[in-house]
Protein backbone atom coordinates (compact mmCIF):
# COMPACT_ATOMS: atom_id res chain seq x y z
CA UNK A 1 0.00 0.00 0.00
CA UNK A 2 2.79 2.17 1.26
CA UNK A 3 4.70 1.16 -2.04
CA UNK A 4 1.70 1.81 -4.63
CA UNK A 5 1.08 5.44 -2.75
CA UNK A 6 5.14 5.88 -3.26
CA UNK A 7 4.97 5.39 -7.15
CA UNK A 8 1.88 7.36 -7.63
CA UNK A 9 3.27 10.42 -5.91
CA UNK A 10 6.46 9.69 -8.30
CA UNK A 11 4.45 10.27 -11.05
CA UNK A 12 2.09 13.36 -9.95
CA UNK A 13 5.71 15.07 -9.70
CA UNK A 14 6.92 13.82 -12.87
CA UNK A 15 3.72 14.80 -14.80
CA UNK A 16 4.27 18.18 -13.21
CA UNK A 17 7.73 18.30 -14.55
CA UNK A 18 7.06 17.32 -17.86
CA UNK A 19 3.87 19.11 -19.11
CA UNK A 20 1.76 16.34 -20.67
CA UNK A 21 -0.80 18.54 -22.27
CA UNK A 22 1.60 20.34 -23.94
CA UNK A 23 3.65 17.11 -25.03
CA UNK A 24 0.41 15.85 -26.48
CA UNK A 25 -0.39 18.75 -28.45
CA UNK A 26 3.12 19.24 -30.05
CA UNK A 27 2.96 15.41 -30.85
CA UNK A 28 -0.41 15.98 -32.62
CA UNK A 29 -0.53 19.03 -34.21
CA UNK A 30 0.78 19.04 -38.08
CA UNK A 31 4.22 20.22 -37.87
CA UNK A 32 4.97 18.07 -34.48
CA UNK A 33 4.35 15.40 -36.47
CA UNK A 34 6.35 15.72 -39.42
CA UNK A 35 9.31 17.04 -37.13
CA UNK A 36 8.70 12.87 -35.63
CA UNK A 37 8.93 11.83 -39.58
CA UNK A 38 12.10 14.17 -39.63
CA UNK A 39 14.04 12.70 -36.78
CA UNK A 40 13.20 9.23 -36.67
CA UNK A 41 14.27 9.34 -40.30
CA UNK A 42 17.26 10.89 -40.27
CA UNK A 43 17.99 8.06 -37.12
CA UNK A 44 17.12 5.47 -39.72
CA UNK A 45 19.63 7.07 -42.47
CA UNK A 46 22.20 6.64 -39.83
CA UNK A 47 21.31 2.98 -39.18
CA UNK A 48 21.66 2.49 -43.35
CA UNK A 49 25.43 3.58 -43.08
CA UNK A 50 26.37 1.07 -40.33
CA UNK A 51 24.22 -1.36 -42.44
CA UNK A 52 26.32 -0.79 -45.36
CA UNK A 53 29.11 -1.14 -43.61
CA UNK A 54 28.85 -4.55 -42.07
CA UNK A 55 27.48 -5.62 -45.77
CA UNK A 56 30.92 -4.51 -47.54
CA UNK A 57 32.71 -6.92 -45.28
CA UNK A 58 30.96 -9.31 -46.90
CA UNK A 59 33.84 -8.13 -49.87
CA UNK A 60 36.65 -9.52 -47.85
CA UNK A 61 37.87 -11.73 -49.94
CA UNK A 62 37.97 -14.30 -46.64
CA UNK A 63 34.98 -16.60 -47.22
CA UNK A 64 32.83 -14.48 -44.78
CA UNK A 65 35.03 -14.35 -42.09
CA UNK A 66 34.90 -10.37 -41.10
CA UNK A 67 30.99 -10.10 -42.23
CA UNK A 68 30.45 -13.39 -39.86
CA UNK A 69 32.69 -12.10 -36.86
CA UNK A 70 31.22 -8.42 -37.40
CA UNK A 71 27.34 -9.94 -36.86
CA UNK A 72 28.66 -11.66 -33.98
CA UNK A 73 30.12 -8.93 -31.96
CA UNK A 74 26.69 -6.42 -33.35
CA UNK A 75 24.61 -9.18 -31.11
CA UNK A 76 26.52 -9.68 -27.81
CA UNK A 77 27.15 -5.59 -27.90
CA UNK A 78 24.82 -4.29 -25.22
CA UNK A 79 24.85 -0.79 -26.72
CA UNK A 80 23.77 -2.30 -29.94
CA UNK A 81 21.44 -4.21 -28.13
CA UNK A 82 19.57 -1.10 -27.16
CA UNK A 83 19.78 0.65 -30.08
CA UNK A 84 18.04 -2.18 -31.82
CA UNK A 85 15.41 -1.58 -29.56
CA UNK A 86 15.20 2.27 -30.65
CA UNK A 87 15.86 1.24 -34.55
CA UNK A 88 12.66 -1.07 -34.28
CA UNK A 89 10.78 1.86 -32.69
CA UNK A 90 11.62 4.11 -35.04
CA UNK A 91 10.98 1.98 -37.59
CA UNK A 92 7.26 1.38 -36.35
CA UNK A 93 6.70 5.39 -35.56
CA UNK A 94 8.07 6.69 -38.79
CA UNK A 95 5.45 3.82 -40.69
CA UNK A 96 2.53 4.81 -38.27
CA UNK A 97 2.99 8.20 -38.37
CA UNK A 98 3.51 8.26 -41.86
CA UNK A 99 0.45 5.97 -42.70
CA UNK A 100 -1.76 8.94 -40.69
CA UNK A 101 -0.50 11.42 -42.22
CA UNK A 102 -1.29 10.58 -45.79
CA UNK A 103 -4.47 9.41 -44.69
CA UNK A 104 -5.19 12.95 -43.14
CA UNK A 105 -3.36 14.54 -46.22
CA UNK A 106 -6.14 12.71 -48.75
CA UNK A 107 -8.85 13.74 -46.34
CA UNK A 108 -7.88 17.63 -46.73
CA UNK A 109 -8.68 17.02 -50.85
CA UNK A 110 -11.95 15.18 -50.83
CA UNK A 111 -12.62 15.81 -54.45
CA UNK A 112 -9.96 15.74 -56.78
CA UNK A 113 -9.15 18.10 -59.59
CA UNK A 114 -9.89 16.70 -63.09
CA UNK A 115 -6.40 17.90 -64.45
CA UNK A 116 -3.34 18.52 -62.19
CA UNK A 117 0.02 18.79 -63.97
CA UNK A 118 2.35 17.91 -60.45
CA UNK A 119 4.65 17.31 -62.30
CA UNK A 120 5.58 20.70 -63.27
CA UNK A 121 5.58 22.41 -59.96
CA UNK A 122 7.33 19.14 -57.55
CA UNK A 123 9.19 15.64 -58.00
CA UNK A 124 8.10 12.70 -58.46
CA UNK A 125 10.41 11.70 -55.45
CA UNK A 126 8.58 14.19 -53.50
CA UNK A 127 4.91 13.10 -54.32
CA UNK A 128 5.62 9.54 -53.94
CA UNK A 129 6.87 8.92 -50.31
CA UNK A 130 3.74 6.68 -49.13
CA UNK A 131 4.51 4.25 -52.15
CA UNK A 132 8.42 4.43 -51.87
CA UNK A 133 7.75 3.84 -48.11
CA UNK A 134 5.44 1.42 -48.00
CA UNK A 135 7.00 -0.88 -50.50
CA UNK A 136 10.45 -0.41 -48.32
CA UNK A 137 8.60 -1.32 -45.05
CA UNK A 138 7.09 -4.44 -46.82
CA UNK A 139 10.94 -5.22 -48.06
CA UNK A 140 11.80 -4.67 -44.80
CA UNK A 141 9.53 -7.37 -43.05
CA UNK A 142 10.34 -10.07 -45.75
CA UNK A 143 14.35 -9.08 -45.13
CA UNK A 144 13.94 -9.25 -41.70
CA UNK A 145 12.17 -13.01 -42.12
CA UNK A 146 14.76 -14.15 -44.48
CA UNK A 147 18.23 -13.15 -41.85
CA UNK A 148 16.77 -11.19 -39.00
CA UNK A 149 14.57 -14.33 -38.08
CA UNK A 150 16.78 -17.08 -38.64
CA UNK A 151 20.22 -15.83 -37.26
CA UNK A 152 18.33 -14.45 -33.78
CA UNK A 153 15.16 -16.76 -33.48
CA UNK A 154 15.12 -19.47 -35.11
CA UNK A 155 18.65 -20.19 -35.49
CA UNK A 156 20.79 -21.21 -38.56
CA UNK A 157 21.33 -24.65 -39.54
CA UNK A 158 23.68 -26.60 -38.26
CA UNK A 159 27.12 -25.67 -39.19
CA UNK A 160 25.92 -22.44 -41.69
CA UNK A 161 27.24 -19.13 -41.16
CA UNK A 162 25.30 -16.03 -41.47
CA UNK A 163 27.44 -15.04 -44.87
CA UNK A 164 26.63 -18.11 -46.15
CA UNK A 165 23.07 -17.59 -45.75
CA UNK A 166 23.32 -14.15 -47.39
CA UNK A 167 25.12 -15.79 -50.43
CA UNK A 168 22.64 -18.05 -51.19
CA UNK A 169 19.87 -16.00 -50.86
CA UNK A 170 21.07 -13.97 -53.27
CA UNK A 171 21.70 -17.26 -55.91
CA UNK A 172 17.70 -16.65 -56.16
CA UNK A 173 17.26 -14.67 -59.00
CA UNK A 174 13.70 -13.35 -57.86
CA UNK A 175 15.39 -12.43 -54.69
CA UNK A 176 17.78 -10.68 -55.67
CA UNK A 177 15.78 -8.63 -58.25
CA UNK A 178 13.67 -7.99 -55.18
CA UNK A 179 16.14 -6.73 -53.01
CA UNK A 180 17.78 -4.52 -56.12
CA UNK A 181 13.65 -3.07 -56.66
CA UNK A 182 13.40 -2.27 -52.97
CA UNK A 183 17.22 -0.93 -52.92
CA UNK A 184 16.23 1.89 -55.66
CA UNK A 185 12.67 2.61 -54.08
CA UNK A 186 14.74 3.21 -50.91
CA UNK A 187 17.26 5.71 -52.58
CA UNK A 188 14.19 7.40 -54.12
CA UNK A 189 12.86 7.83 -50.66
CA UNK A 190 15.91 9.07 -49.47
CA UNK A 191 16.44 11.46 -52.32
CA UNK A 192 13.17 13.25 -51.10
CA UNK A 193 13.44 12.75 -47.20
CA UNK A 194 16.85 13.67 -46.56
CA UNK A 195 16.62 17.40 -47.34
CA UNK A 196 12.93 17.47 -46.57
CA UNK A 197 13.72 16.35 -42.87
CA UNK A 198 16.39 19.32 -42.17
CA UNK A 199 13.53 21.42 -44.07
CA UNK A 200 11.33 20.57 -41.21
CA UNK A 201 13.98 20.96 -38.44
CA UNK A 202 14.20 24.62 -39.78
CA UNK A 203 17.29 24.86 -41.54
CA UNK A 204 16.88 26.22 -44.87
CA UNK A 205 19.49 28.98 -45.93
CA UNK A 206 20.94 29.91 -49.65
CA UNK A 207 24.13 28.98 -48.25
CA UNK A 208 23.53 25.53 -47.11
CA UNK A 209 20.17 24.02 -48.89
CA UNK A 210 22.16 23.54 -51.69
CA UNK A 211 24.49 21.10 -50.44
CA UNK A 212 21.99 19.22 -47.99
CA UNK A 213 19.99 18.64 -51.29
CA UNK A 214 23.00 17.70 -53.11
CA UNK A 215 23.95 15.75 -50.20
CA UNK A 216 20.98 14.10 -49.90
CA UNK A 217 20.65 12.77 -53.40
CA UNK A 218 24.43 11.66 -52.95
CA UNK A 219 23.40 10.23 -49.80
CA UNK A 220 20.24 8.01 -51.61
CA UNK A 221 23.20 7.39 -54.40
CA UNK A 222 25.64 6.05 -52.22
CA UNK A 223 22.92 3.51 -50.43
CA UNK A 224 22.00 2.47 -53.92
CA UNK A 225 25.16 1.69 -55.14
CA UNK A 226 26.13 0.13 -52.38
CA UNK A 227 23.46 -1.94 -51.23
CA UNK A 228 22.19 -2.93 -54.91
CA UNK A 229 25.51 -4.06 -55.94
CA UNK A 230 24.88 -7.29 -53.39
CA UNK A 231 22.66 -9.29 -55.39
CA UNK A 232 24.33 -7.71 -58.44
CA UNK A 233 27.88 -9.72 -57.55
CA UNK A 234 26.44 -13.05 -55.76
CA UNK A 235 23.59 -13.36 -58.51
CA UNK A 236 26.14 -13.47 -60.99
CA UNK A 237 28.71 -15.27 -58.69
CA UNK A 238 31.40 -13.07 -59.29
CA UNK A 239 32.39 -13.07 -55.95
CA UNK A 240 33.15 -16.78 -54.64
CA UNK B 1 1.19 36.04 -83.55
CA UNK B 2 -2.28 36.47 -84.72
CA UNK B 3 -4.21 39.20 -81.87
CA UNK B 4 -7.39 36.39 -81.99
CA UNK B 5 -7.60 32.70 -81.12
CA UNK B 6 -10.93 29.95 -80.86
CA UNK B 7 -10.75 28.29 -77.45
CA UNK B 8 -12.88 25.60 -75.60
CA UNK B 9 -13.49 26.35 -72.38
CA UNK B 10 -14.49 23.26 -69.89
CA UNK B 11 -15.64 24.65 -66.70
CA UNK B 12 -16.86 23.40 -64.06
CA UNK B 13 -20.46 24.23 -62.74
CA UNK B 14 -22.02 23.97 -59.70
CA UNK B 15 -25.53 25.58 -58.65
CA UNK B 16 -24.46 25.85 -54.75
CA UNK B 17 -22.53 24.16 -51.99
CA UNK B 18 -25.05 21.17 -51.52
CA UNK B 19 -25.72 20.25 -55.60
CA UNK B 20 -23.47 18.24 -57.45
CA UNK B 21 -21.40 20.20 -60.19
CA UNK B 22 -20.40 18.99 -63.99
CA UNK B 23 -17.99 20.65 -66.49
CA UNK B 24 -19.90 22.13 -69.11
CA UNK B 25 -17.99 23.17 -72.73
CA UNK B 26 -18.32 26.22 -74.03
CA UNK B 27 -16.89 27.27 -77.60
CA UNK B 28 -15.06 30.97 -77.28
CA UNK B 29 -14.27 31.83 -80.59
CA UNK B 30 -11.97 35.34 -81.34
CA UNK B 31 -10.41 35.60 -78.26
CA UNK B 32 -8.54 38.81 -78.49
CA UNK B 33 -4.97 38.22 -77.17
CA UNK B 34 -4.73 41.08 -75.37
CA UNK B 35 -7.62 39.94 -73.08
CA UNK B 36 -6.50 39.31 -69.84
CA UNK B 37 -7.70 35.64 -68.44
CA UNK B 38 -10.91 37.45 -66.62
CA UNK B 39 -11.80 39.57 -69.44
CA UNK B 40 -12.44 36.73 -71.41
CA UNK B 41 -14.42 35.01 -68.44
CA UNK B 42 -16.21 38.36 -68.72
CA UNK B 43 -17.07 38.04 -72.54
CA UNK B 44 -18.36 34.58 -72.05
CA UNK B 45 -20.50 35.61 -69.26
CA UNK B 46 -22.04 38.35 -71.76
CA UNK B 47 -22.61 36.09 -73.71
CA UNK B 48 -24.42 33.88 -71.51
CA UNK B 49 -26.81 36.52 -69.93
CA UNK B 50 -27.50 37.40 -73.73
CA UNK B 51 -29.00 33.84 -74.12
CA UNK B 52 -30.87 33.79 -71.22
CA UNK B 53 -28.79 31.75 -69.13
CA UNK B 54 -26.85 31.80 -65.91
CA UNK B 55 -23.29 33.50 -65.56
CA UNK B 56 -20.03 31.53 -64.25
CA UNK B 57 -19.53 32.88 -60.79
CA UNK B 58 -16.19 34.05 -59.89
CA UNK B 59 -14.13 35.74 -57.29
CA UNK B 60 -12.27 38.50 -58.45
CA UNK B 61 -11.79 42.31 -57.40
CA UNK B 62 -8.47 44.52 -58.32
CA UNK B 63 -7.88 42.79 -61.23
CA UNK B 64 -4.53 43.62 -60.94
CA UNK B 65 -2.39 41.26 -59.11
CA UNK B 66 -2.73 42.52 -55.42
CA UNK B 67 -6.15 41.20 -54.02
CA UNK B 68 -5.70 37.69 -53.74
CA UNK B 69 -9.59 37.39 -54.92
CA UNK B 70 -9.19 35.73 -57.71
CA UNK B 71 -8.61 31.70 -58.13
CA UNK B 72 -8.76 29.40 -60.85
CA UNK B 73 -7.49 26.30 -61.28
CA UNK B 74 -6.81 26.46 -65.24
CA UNK B 75 -5.65 23.40 -66.91
CA UNK B 76 -4.00 21.61 -63.97
CA UNK B 77 -2.24 24.73 -62.74
CA UNK B 78 -2.92 27.29 -59.93
CA UNK B 79 -3.82 30.74 -61.82
CA UNK B 80 -2.34 28.78 -64.66
CA UNK B 81 0.80 28.07 -65.99
CA UNK B 82 2.39 30.94 -65.85
CA UNK B 83 4.89 31.36 -63.12
CA UNK B 84 4.64 34.50 -60.13
CA UNK B 85 1.02 35.78 -61.45
CA UNK B 86 -2.48 35.99 -60.82
CA UNK B 87 -5.90 34.91 -63.15
CA UNK B 88 -6.19 38.31 -63.86
CA UNK B 89 -2.68 39.09 -64.40
CA UNK B 90 -2.93 36.09 -66.93
CA UNK B 91 -3.53 37.12 -70.85
CA UNK B 92 -4.68 34.86 -73.73
CA UNK B 93 -1.46 35.47 -75.33
CA UNK B 94 0.00 32.63 -73.34
CA UNK B 95 -2.66 30.16 -74.77
CA UNK B 96 -2.36 28.32 -78.13
CA UNK B 97 -5.46 28.86 -81.00
CA UNK B 98 -7.44 25.91 -80.52
CA UNK B 99 -6.39 24.97 -77.30
CA UNK B 100 -9.06 23.09 -74.79
CA UNK B 101 -8.80 24.77 -71.74
CA UNK B 102 -9.68 23.24 -68.42
CA UNK B 103 -11.19 25.74 -65.17
CA UNK B 104 -11.81 24.15 -61.77
CA UNK B 105 -12.34 26.09 -58.58
CA UNK B 106 -9.43 25.38 -55.72
CA UNK B 107 -10.14 21.91 -54.56
CA UNK B 108 -9.77 21.30 -50.53
CA UNK B 109 -11.75 20.46 -47.63
CA UNK B 110 -11.63 23.73 -46.32
CA UNK B 111 -12.81 25.29 -49.23
CA UNK B 112 -15.98 24.02 -50.19
CA UNK B 113 -17.57 25.75 -53.14
CA UNK B 114 -20.03 28.26 -52.88
CA UNK B 115 -21.13 28.69 -56.71
CA UNK B 116 -19.43 27.48 -59.83
CA UNK B 117 -15.74 28.69 -59.36
CA UNK B 118 -16.40 30.56 -55.73
CA UNK B 119 -14.98 28.93 -53.05
CA UNK B 120 -15.38 29.86 -49.59
CA UNK B 121 -11.55 30.90 -48.02
CA UNK B 122 -12.87 32.36 -44.64
CA UNK B 123 -10.56 29.25 -42.93
CA UNK B 124 -7.58 31.91 -44.26
CA UNK B 125 -9.17 34.47 -41.98
CA UNK B 126 -9.55 32.16 -39.63
CA UNK B 127 -5.99 31.59 -39.07
CA UNK B 128 -4.91 35.31 -39.14
CA UNK B 129 -7.69 36.11 -36.77
CA UNK B 130 -5.81 33.21 -34.23
CA UNK B 131 -2.88 35.71 -34.41
CA UNK B 132 -1.77 36.88 -37.47
CA UNK B 133 -1.48 41.05 -35.97
CA UNK B 134 -0.08 42.90 -33.45
CA UNK B 135 -1.80 44.28 -30.81
CA UNK B 136 -1.36 48.11 -30.53
CA UNK B 137 -3.55 48.98 -27.51
CA UNK B 138 -2.86 52.52 -26.80
CA UNK B 139 -1.30 55.69 -28.34
CA UNK B 140 0.12 56.58 -31.65
CA UNK B 141 2.71 54.66 -33.83
CA UNK B 142 6.29 56.04 -32.94
CA UNK B 143 8.56 57.42 -34.98
CA UNK B 144 9.85 54.49 -37.81
CA UNK B 145 13.50 54.77 -36.85
CA UNK B 146 13.13 54.31 -33.39
CA UNK B 147 13.26 50.56 -34.15
CA UNK B 148 16.40 49.54 -35.96
CA UNK B 149 15.36 47.10 -38.46
CA UNK B 150 18.52 45.41 -40.60
CA UNK B 151 17.85 45.45 -43.73
CA UNK B 152 18.09 41.74 -44.26
CA UNK B 153 15.28 41.20 -41.94
CA UNK B 154 13.44 44.17 -43.31
CA UNK B 155 13.44 42.63 -47.10
CA UNK B 156 12.81 39.12 -46.02
CA UNK B 157 9.52 40.45 -43.96
CA UNK B 158 8.81 42.38 -46.47
CA UNK B 159 8.55 39.15 -49.05
CA UNK B 160 7.04 37.47 -46.22
CA UNK B 161 4.11 40.22 -46.59
CA UNK B 162 3.95 39.74 -50.19
CA UNK B 163 1.57 37.20 -49.66
CA UNK B 164 -2.14 38.45 -50.82
CA UNK B 165 -3.57 35.23 -49.58
CA UNK B 166 -5.17 33.90 -52.68
CA UNK B 167 -4.95 30.06 -51.83
CA UNK B 168 -3.19 29.16 -54.60
CA UNK B 169 -0.45 27.12 -52.55
CA UNK B 170 -3.82 25.00 -50.95
CA UNK B 171 -5.20 24.89 -54.09
CA UNK B 172 -1.48 23.22 -55.50
CA UNK B 173 -0.26 21.27 -52.80
CA UNK B 174 -1.10 17.77 -53.09
CA UNK B 175 -2.05 17.75 -49.24
CA UNK B 176 -4.21 21.00 -49.69
CA UNK B 177 -1.78 22.59 -46.96
CA UNK B 178 -1.93 26.01 -45.90
CA UNK B 179 2.03 25.83 -44.33
CA UNK B 180 3.20 28.51 -47.12
CA UNK B 181 0.29 30.83 -46.26
CA UNK B 182 0.70 30.47 -42.39
CA UNK B 183 4.53 30.78 -42.49
CA UNK B 184 4.07 34.19 -44.76
CA UNK B 185 2.06 35.10 -42.14
CA UNK B 186 4.33 34.14 -39.13
CA UNK B 187 7.03 35.21 -40.84
CA UNK B 188 6.74 38.50 -41.66
CA UNK B 189 6.00 39.26 -38.15
CA UNK B 190 8.81 37.07 -36.24
CA UNK B 191 11.13 39.17 -38.09
CA UNK B 192 10.29 42.54 -37.12
CA UNK B 193 10.61 44.08 -33.77
CA UNK B 194 6.45 44.97 -33.46
CA UNK B 195 5.90 40.90 -33.70
CA UNK B 196 8.27 39.87 -30.78
CA UNK B 197 6.01 40.48 -27.74
CA UNK B 198 3.33 37.72 -28.70
CA UNK B 199 5.83 35.79 -31.04
CA UNK B 200 5.17 32.40 -29.20
CA UNK B 201 1.23 32.43 -28.65
CA UNK B 202 0.85 33.17 -31.94
CA UNK B 203 2.93 30.81 -33.98
CA UNK B 204 1.16 28.26 -31.32
CA UNK B 205 -2.24 29.54 -32.28
CA UNK B 206 -2.25 29.96 -35.95
CA UNK B 207 -0.60 26.56 -36.17
CA UNK B 208 -3.31 24.94 -34.23
CA UNK B 209 -6.21 27.34 -36.63
CA UNK B 210 -4.64 26.08 -39.77
CA UNK B 211 -4.95 22.00 -38.32
CA UNK B 212 -8.41 22.70 -36.62
CA UNK B 213 -9.54 24.24 -40.44
CA UNK B 214 -8.65 20.81 -41.91
CA UNK B 215 -5.93 21.46 -43.83
CA UNK B 216 -3.34 18.94 -44.56
CA UNK B 217 -0.01 18.41 -43.18
CA UNK B 218 3.41 19.66 -45.42
CA UNK B 219 5.13 17.12 -46.92
CA UNK B 220 8.06 19.54 -48.24
CA UNK B 221 7.38 18.60 -52.21
CA UNK B 222 7.35 22.64 -52.65
CA UNK B 223 4.05 23.06 -55.01
CA UNK B 224 3.01 25.81 -53.22
CA UNK B 225 6.50 28.27 -53.68
CA UNK B 226 5.88 26.92 -57.27
CA UNK B 227 2.30 28.06 -58.03
CA UNK B 228 2.67 31.07 -55.29
CA UNK B 229 2.00 34.36 -57.50
CA UNK B 230 4.17 35.96 -55.21
CA UNK B 231 6.44 33.42 -55.31
CA UNK B 232 6.79 33.30 -51.67
CA UNK B 233 9.64 30.81 -50.45
CA UNK B 234 9.04 27.58 -48.44
CA UNK B 235 12.56 29.00 -46.33
CA UNK B 236 9.24 30.70 -44.47
CA UNK B 237 7.73 27.47 -44.31
CA UNK B 238 11.38 26.44 -42.34
CA UNK B 239 11.29 29.25 -40.29
CA UNK B 240 7.46 28.49 -38.87
CA UNK B 241 9.17 25.47 -37.81
CA UNK B 242 11.89 27.26 -36.55
CA UNK B 243 9.49 29.51 -34.18
CA UNK B 244 7.15 26.25 -33.48
CA UNK B 245 10.44 24.59 -31.91
CA UNK B 246 11.27 27.90 -30.61
CA UNK B 247 8.01 28.09 -29.02
CA UNK B 248 7.66 24.97 -27.46
CA UNK B 249 11.34 24.16 -25.64
S1 LIG C 1 -8.42 40.03 -58.85
FE1 LIG C 1 -7.13 40.86 -57.28
S2 LIG C 1 -5.43 39.56 -57.47
FE2 LIG C 1 -6.60 38.89 -59.14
Amino acid sequence: MVGWFRITSYICVLKNLIPMNQLVKIINSSVGRKLIMALTGLFLCTFLLEHLYGNILLYNNDGGEAFDEYSHSMVHNLLIRIVEVLLFAAIIVHAFQGIVLTRKNAAARPVNYAIKKDSETSSWFSRNMMLTGAFVLFFIVVHLYSFFVPYRISGLDEGQAVSQLVKESFENGWYSLFYFVSVLLLASHLNHGFQSAFQTMGINNKKYSPLIKIGGTAFAVLIFLGFASFPVVFYFGWMG
Amino acid sequence: MSETINLTLKIWRQKNSASAGQFVSYEMPGVSTHMSFLEMMDVLNEKLISKGEEPVAFDHDCREGICGMCSMFISGRAHGKLKGTTTCQLHMRHFADGEIITVEPWRAAPFPVIKDLVVDRTPLDKIIQAGGYVSVNTGSAQDANCLPVPKKDADEAMDAAACIGCGACVAACKNASAMLFLSAKVSQLALLPQGQPERKERILNMLSAHDEAGFGNCTNTGACEAECPKEISISHIARLNREFLGANV
